[in-house]
């Protein structure tokens, strides 16, 4: 079958496409593109955001604190920027366009305000890196006013904001494209309804943005006199937390779509998960309040609805998806054969296959440690023993480094082969890759909470306070969790590392990927065929799933056990009596 | 041993659609629910207590 471009009729209207090999699915040549751009410059960043973090955990390791803390907050800075926004934002506007024009089959709307958006957003990242760099912006990525940073610094986000705007409007045009041009039946995949999801809380997100960052450009500018700072929060937190929750809704996405792809898994019930992912819609952004937690301005009532009552259901939506994935590979595994025992579908799954090993255990990672750390962050009475203490970077680590990121690592290996249409290259390295990113990223969580538990305040390069009048002692083991937090840090740098190198060798000196090599190149898969379950609806029909009981049930255990140690811990805060 | 999957029914037209896949569909609808959501219930709210805080004098 051939792979080259040729012109002809998506959905009736002239636009250059290719045949896909592997799914027999026509590839608009603009969509494909666009994800390639915006996957590569996503992975670029994520290279200089990574060394940045580096640099963060080897300053934080009291033993070698290899930056003075004007550079460090700079660097820290920088890494906030990069890792939080940058790479995360590039790589979901490629989601973007492969869940729309890809899974969709059709042609991506307007590809030249995509490329527009694409341009805008390249423009800000680089700007908010030269500005920070500069060294008159060290106001990390939360920029708290009065910290003032350079004008550049605000208007770079706000040009960076409006290109991904762009994009998810681009993405909307291409449903909208997609149904008046029938390339779909009934309602959308549910993978591109994930995708949906995240768009929703994009726009709310980028919304947010604007209101609080152009204000606060014009204020570093000097027209405007006076920003509150309680309201800058409040309305900076709508951004600065709910674009964590654009990439939940996005790596749900990818969840479901990499075993649909390797395994032909389907979701338990499509309709229940279609629901959970409309929790996100109503409730996943309101997790923003846990960062006021602690203001006394605001009301009980307003923090203990946006963060218990309202982001409980929130929570139940992930524990829908955190049964019904597992479930939905264990159904696909005992169809594919493998029906011995209770374990044998997971032991035999393909996890070899980086993209499946990335896929779960960003699966495993983010529900045990970014998920359960977020519930406890957000029960207002025993997240005051660990506001602003270094436990919140961990739990954001263990759902943006451990869940996030590693899922896009994993999607990113079938991409290579998909879109850019190359091999994998060095696959038996490629294979240990998702574990030792993994195995760090889990590590700088689980370290920097411990430390947080122990009371280590974040942002700060030194813990010991050498230089200052009064001193504090943090118990030894503190200085223990930081010391292992910096060696994690150092295995996940390793892990990110050659992630970058395997992609960008694999792009450029790749094996050309056609017809005949398509299935290999997608590394091992349990039916040596790729299924097209990711654009077809259906559920998998079956509850006979005796494993993924076993999970969910470990799962609940730890989540009950930690929830209540947590208000023990409370308990003995304040002796009473 | 697994069932066999089950195909949704989609070529079936003439099956009422229900009213929560009706919602679902509606993609536009969804971006104003989510959107207005969390603006009323985090930003306006939040914004309206904090504007009650008096002004030191």
């Amino acid at each position: 079958m051939s792979v080259a471009a040729e012109t002809g009729i998506i959905g009736g209207i002239a636009a250059k496409f290719r045949t896909c090999p592997a799914t027999g699915l026509k590839i608009d040549i603009a969509a494909q593109n666009l994800i390639k751009a915006n996957a590569v410059v996503a992975i670029v960043f994520l290279a200089v955001g990574g060394l940045f973090g580096l640099l963060v955990a080897l300053t934080r390791w009291p033993a070698v604190k290899i930056l003075d803390p004007d550079l460090f907050y700079l660097v820290l800075t920088a890494h906030g920027l990069d890792v939080l926004l940058v790479w995360i934002i590039f790589f979901e506007m490629a989601v973007l366009y492969f869940a729309s024009a890809i899974i969709l089959n059709c042609r991506l709307a307007t590809p030249r305000i995509a490329w527009l958006a694409f341009i805008l957003m390249l423009v800000g990242a680089v700007l908010a890196n030269v500005t920070v760099l500069q060294g008159e912006s060290s106001v990390m990525f939360t920029s708290y006013v009065p910290l003032k940073a350079a004008p550049n610094f605000y208007l770079s986000l706000i040009v960076f904001a409006v290109g991904a705007l762009l994009g998810c409007f681009v993405f909307l045009g291409t449903l909208v494209i997609a149904k008046d041009e029938k390339t779909y039946e009934g309602s959308i995949p549910l993978v591109t309804f994930g995708a949906l999801v995240a768009c929703i809380i994009a726009i709310f997100t980028l919304a947010s943005g604007a209101v609080i960052l152009i204000p606060t450009w014009l204020w570093s500018l000097g027209y405007i006199a006076h920003i509150d700072t309680v309201m800058y929060k409040l309305v900076w937190w709508a951004m600065g937390h709910s674009s964590q929750q654009i990439n939940m809704a996005a790596q749900v996405a990818i969840w479901y779509a990499i075993p649909a792809i390797l395994m032909g898994a389907k979701p338990l019930s499509e309709k229940v998960s279609r629901m959970a992912f409309l929790m996100y819609i109503l409730f996943l952004q309101l997790a923003s309040a846990h960062h006021m937690l602690v203001e006394p301005g605001l009301s009980s009532e307003w923090k203990v609805f946006n963060t218990s009552y309202a982001i409980y259901l929130a929570v139940l939506g992930s524990m829908i998806h955190g049964f019904s994935i597992p479930g939905a590979m264990e159904a696909a595994q005992r169809a594919n054969g493998y029906t011995n025992g209770v374990f044998e579908w997971l032991r035999r799954a393909p996890w070899g296959n980086p993209a499946f090993a990335g896929m779960f255990l960003s699966l495993v990672l983010f529900g045990f440690l970014g998920g359960i750390s977020g519930v406890v962050l957000g029960t207002e009475q025993i997240n005051i023993m660990l506001h602003n203490t270094m436990y919140v970077p961990g739990h954001f680590h263990a759902t943006v480094v451990a869940g996030t990121s590693l899922a896009f690592m994993a999607l990113t290996y079938l991409v290579v082969p998909l879109i850019f249409q190359r091999e994998i290259i060095w696959p038996r390295l490629a294979k240990w890759q998702p574990y030792l990113f993994g195995m760090g990223a889990a590590g700088i969580s689980l370290f920097m909470m411990g430390a947080g538990t122990l009371g280590v305040a974040r942002r700060h390069a030194d813990i010991s306070f050498s230089d200052a009048t009064l001193s504090f002692d943090y118990p030894p083991a503190a200085f223990l969790m930081l010391g292992l937090n910096g060696m994690a840090g150092i295995l996940a740098a390793i892990g990110g590392g050659l992630f970058v190198v395997i992609i960008v060798f694999s792009v450029l000196f790749g094996k050309k990927v056609d017809a005949s090599n398509i299935v290999e190149a997608l590394g091992p898969m349990p039916q040596k065929r790729v299924s097209d379950a990711v654009h077809k609806h259906g559920d998998s029909g079956t509850f006979h799933l005796p494993g993924t009981y076993i999970l969910v049930a470990t799962f609940f255990s730890a989540f009950v056990l930690y929830y209540f140690v947590n208000w023990k811990y409370l308990s003995e805060l304040w002796q009473l009596g | 041993m697994a069932k066999e999957t089950i195909e949704s029914d989609s070529t079936d037209k003439s099956e009422p659609i229900p009213p929560m896949q009706r919602l679902l569909d509606n993609h536009f609808l969804l971006l104003f629910i989510g959107v207005v959501v969390p603006t009323v219930l985090y930003t306006l709210w939040g914004v309206m207590e904090l504007s009650q805080i008096p002004i030191s004098q």
